[in-house]
């Protein structure tokens, strides 16, 4: 288990108070303008051999993505965004950041918009965190007033300016365009890529990008090192992260763990164990809805980081672990995923907007034992037309857990599903149908 | 994407009064001069909000007009976000979280509390009620879950009984408390956690 003086949020669970004066004594702003004097090579190159890879969950290498912003600033400003747009089922992790650990991440605001050149920071929350929110702008407001952001920002001459922008219910907008889209007064729809927001962002701008729990881990990073934090984890995969472990296990919980840190250890040792027993653990959802579920007897062996997930054909994404027990019907369970979809496209691409209710209309029939023997395979295919045919990631995200459900779950579809056919092989169906809208008497 | 319709019975007048003026000042003031638009969903909270939590028509031409902006831009962006009300809800608007992580949780019998206690479907504000409900995607509390929002705050760690319980003091228009409904602090894992003990016993 990771050392506790090797937790970067000692604060995760709001045992010391998360004022300005109570981070303090943690080690937030204690020597910030010794950092940014040591200038933005160092800053960037100290993120890059930390190897820390974005939080967020795509994992995209940080210390690069900041190398990607412009050198010089020219006609046009560079502006820092946060994504604090946490909607992915099974996470709650930043959550605990804004409203415990504030100050963690209006220090990697400052330090981030210095090593990137930006003067103006948008911090995009979700709007139901409002709370939370609040107490971000709390700190901020604190912040301000120790003129710790603001002209000359705690001495080190870089001017800041923090704003909250909050979201309204759009799972979308935390697809980093979308919410560049959001934050211009539009509907939250991503944009085509190329050109990247590095380059042409906010407002036509360059900007960069980061979940907050990667800014808020920036700070410790620099004054522990980047050689500390790649030495957790393993390489690639280093560093530290917060797990949220949620489902049917005896005591859910958010907890900070070293990379690569078996499963069964999060779930065994952290979560009090499976409800009914490990015996009783029918699947794990390892890294957000969004990532195909892992059956049982993978479990036991697993450990949680980018690479080994993504050699099981899964991910990490943004390491919320949803446990699922026997207790439950998995195809319920991916339906009500595969609705979640459906309601949160953004409807901007075809395959995804039709696809995503494609894929929940058939999985609760499959639920229900309505569906057909040759359905599964035309749901593997409507899946197939979904991933890498969109805008953005979100058809991936949506097509990948029903694709995990099928890979490790399909003999429990074909045992409650197994009757013939509607529509007769005869009759000429074009292609990708959903048979059930067809006259059942034709 | 859902579909959201504004309400049949809408006012004919609408503007923001002396404090949501200046709550919409300050939020233009964020965003560069030349980009008012970017302050369109800070206004449609602060219409929802003078409004008794919903946003009329009238509001919306209001706000265009405030931006600059063409009126069908503004409707786009108040349909198309979730948390944007076009038709009144109650006064205590409750948010039934049913999304996998709640839902195996046990979260339908939060649904069946709304329902006994409130309205038989969603988006229903009946004439004698004080509150409306309604189910909505992944709130981002998976760790308390089940759990629901009422109006800004979340209510976590609930069962049918406590769900009652809450449903009972709003209904009566009281306010219950916010956060953990089994007494735990925070996403802390409760019987025994493992982690950060020191600053557990300081």
């Amino acid at each position: 288990m990771l050392k506790d003086q090797d937790r970067i949020f000692q604060n995760l669970y709001n045992d010391l108070g998360s004022d300005l004066d109570s981070s303090q004594k943690r080690g937030d702003w204690v020597d910030t303008k010794e950092i940014t004097d040591k200038g933005r090579d160092w800053i960037i190159n100290e993120v890059k051999d930390s190897q820390l890879r974005g939080r967020g969950g795509a994992g995209f290498p940080t210390g690069l993505k900041w190398s990607f912003a412009p050198k010089e600033v020219g006609s046009r400003p560079h502006y820092l965004v946060i994504n604090g747009d946490e909607s992915e089922p099974g996470t709650c992790k930043d959550r605990d950041i804004l409203r415990f650990e504030p100050h963690k991440l209006i220090e990697g605001c400052l330090i981030a918009s210095y090593a990137v050149q930006a003067h103006v920071c948008y911090i995009y929350i979700r709007g139901e965190y409002f709370v939370d929110g609040q107490k971000l702008q709390a700190a901020i407001d604190e912040a301000y007033e120790k003129k710790l952001i603001g002209k000359n920002a705690a001495g080190t001459g870089w001017d800041l300016d923090i704003y909250i922008h909050y979201g309204a219910g759009a799972y979308i907008c935390g697809e980093e365009t979308a919410l560049l889209e959001s934050i211009e007064g539009n509907k939250g729809q991503p944009r085509l890529k190329p050109p990247f927001p590095a380059l042409v962002g906010l407002y036509g701008c360059p900007t960069i990008i980061n979940n907050v729990e990667t800014i808020a881990v920036i700070p410790t990073i620099l004054r522990r090192g980047g050689k500390w934090f790649a030495s957790l984890g393993r390489e690639k995969n280093t560093g530290t992260k917060i797990f949220c472990i949620s489902g049917n296990v005896n005591n859910p919980c958010n907890v900070e763990e070293e990379m690569n840190i078996p499963l069964k250890e999060l779930i065994e040792v952290h979560a009090g164990g499976v409800i009914g027993g490990w015996e009783n653990l029918q699947a794990v959802i390892p890294g957000g809805s969004s990532m195909p579920l892992i059956p049982k007897d993978k479990c036991e062996t697993l450990t949680m980081d980018f690479d080994s997930l993504v050699a099981e054909k899964s991910g990490l994404g943004t390491a919320g672990v949803v446990v699922i027990n026997k207790d439950q019907d998995i195809i319920k369970c991916m339906a009500r995923i595969a609705r979640f979809y459906k309601h949160e496209s953004c409807g901007q691409c075809t395959p995804c907007r039709e696809g995503s209710g494609w894929m929940w209309r058939m999985l609760e029939r499959m639920a229900r034992g309505e569906a057909s023997k040759d359905e599964i395979d035309m749901l593997g295919d409507v899946t197939k037309q979904i991933e890498g045919h969109t805008i953005c990631a979100f058809g991936e995200g949506s097509s990948w857990p029903v694709q995990g459900l099928l890979r490790h779950f399909k003999d429990e579809i074909k045992k409650r599903n197994n009757f013939d056919p509607i529509v007769k092989e005869t009759q000429n169906i074009p292609y990708l149908v959903d048979q059930h809208l067809l006259d059942k008497n034709a | 994407m859902s579909l959201k319709r504004p309400a049949k019975d809408q006012p004919q007048n609408f503007e923001f009064n002396s404090s949501s003026l200046d709550a919409a000042n300050k939020i233009m003031s964020q965003y560069p001069k030349e980009k008012k638009q970017s302050a369109v969903m800070a206004l449609l909270y602060i219409a929802q909000k003078q409004n008794n939590n919903w946003i009329p028509l009238v509001a919306m031409k209001y706000i265009a007009k405030f931006l600059d902006m063409p009126y069908i831009k503004v409707y786009e962006v108040a349909t198309f976000y979730s948390m944007f009300n076009l038709s009144p809800v109650g006064k205590y608007f409750v948010q039934v979280c049913t999304t996998t992580p709640c839902m195996i949780r046990g979260a339908g019998k939060l649904v069946e509390a709304c329902k006994e206690k409130i309205s038989p479907s969603e988006n229903e504000l009946l004439p004698d009620k004080n509150c409306s409900w309604v189910e909505v995607e992944c709130l981002g509390a998976c760790v308390t879950a089940p759990m629901m929002q009422i109006n800004n705050d979340y209510y976590e760690d609930l069962d049918k009984e406590k769900t009652l319980e809450i449903l009972d003091k709003i209904l009566k228009d009281e306010i219950p408390k916010p956060g953990s409904y089994r007494g735990r602090i925070n996403n802390e894992p409760e019987n025994g956690r493992k982690t950060l003990m020191e600053l557990k016993n300081a």
